[in-house]
């Protein structure tokens, strides 16, 4: 029954706590996106994981390719001076 | 081996205790042959939280009649006639179909009556109620997505749906019975007057109906005898199944 025609699937996203942004949690098939946000409740949420969800068709993504990842990725590599190490974080900010 | 509970309110809750232990064990049945695994996880976590409300129940019932059974006695030794469950939730699981017309036709009813017996004038089924509102509320949910969908689906998931219909319908009239228990608990304030409770779930379910395309039954056969231990057929394999293994080892534990 879970066949991509009548149940495709879904990328299912969810908020742990106020403040937080929604993360990729995994992937589930449902008929329709009303159905995808139950089944996502049941099989993610069972133990207070979360108190938002998002679904989201996995058709609907475009991603990156295996073979692309040289081009994409490798010229990041050599640019520390990037990354904002020169910053001093104040102890009170947790989420960064 | 048990004496039937003379106080009325330990055999109400012993009643609706029951109805959730056994639509519990049917839901578990599908546990490991759902349609789909989302599925699977989330019958079993409604045959979960079914469990946890019958085991609060077992609890409050055997304290009003001070026999002080416990949550073993009574689901793995009392036998079929000792049973008090209706007969609509003993039903077997048939297709999907079947499972979740019970399901709508069942969490309809029982969220009118946790609804209700949430001000109850007995504090502890009324806290058992304000907990098991919520948890029914999303099972409602539930089986209504899956009665919009299957009934206004393809012409076969229709055909099923109201074949389903048609065989648990006349199981419902008995969820609105009157006895002396009832009687009882209704005088008491403990309990809502089950004819309130029909005229509500009469209007809930029809709304379903109607979205779902289905045709409400007007079959006028109701048989009854739940509430006083007289069960249909399936409910007796049901119980061996059941029981099986805490009856061959008594006190066997994980």
């Amino acid at each position: 029954m879970s066949d991509d025609v009548h149940e495709p699937l879904w990328e299912v996203f969810i908020r742990s706590r106020r403040g937080l942004s929604h993360n990729h949690v995994g992937s589930l098939h449902a008929p329709d996106a009303q159905m995808a946000l139950r089944n996502a409740r049941d099989v993610f949420t069972r133990r207070m994981e979360g108190i938002s969800i998002w679904v989201v068709p996995s058709a609907a993504i475009t991603a990156t390719s295996p073979e692309e990842r040289d081009p994409f990725f490798e010229p990041a590599a050599d640019k520390a001076y990037r990354h904002p190490t020169f910053y001093d974080i104040p102890k009170e900010v947790k989420q960064l | 081996m048990i004496a039937v509970a003379a106080d009325p309110a330990a055999v109400y809750a012993l009643r609706l205790a029951d109805d959730g232990l056994v639509l519990s064990h049917r839901l578990a049945q599908w546990s490991s042959r759902a349609p789909a695994l989302e599925e699977d996880v989330a019958l079993t976590n409604i045959a979960l939280d079914l469990l946890g409300q019958a085991r609060a129940l077992y609890a409050r019932s055997a304290e009003l009649d001070g026999s002080g059974r416990s949550e073993d006695d009574y689901a793995f030794l009392r036998d079929e006639r000792d049973f008090l469950n209706c007969l609509l939730v003993e039903q077997e699981n048939g297709d999907f179909a079947v499972t979740v017309m019970r399901q709508l036709l069942f969490s309809t009813f029982q969220l009118e009556a946790w609804t209700a017996l949430s001000e109850s004038s007995d504090m502890q089924i009324a806290a058992i109620a304000a907990k098991a509102v919520k948890e029914v509320t999303y099972h409602l949910d539930h089986a209504t997505q899956w009665t919009l969908r299957l009934g206004d689906g393809s012409a076969e998931s229709h055909v099923r749906t109201q074949a389903a219909l048609d065989q648990l319908w006349p199981y419902t009239a008995e969820l609105f019975e009157n006895d002396a228990v009832t009687r009882d608990v209704v005088a008491q304030g403990v309990a809502p007057d089950p004819e309130r409770l029909r005229m509500e779930w009469d209007a809930s379910v029809d709304h379903v109906l109607r979205q779902a395309t289905l045709e409400r039954p007007s079959t006028s056969w109701a048989p009854t005898g739940g509430r006083r231990g007289l069960h249909t057929e399936c409910f007796g394999y049901m119980l061996a199944e059941m029981q099986h293994l805490h009856r061959a080892h008594p006190g066997a534990q994980w």
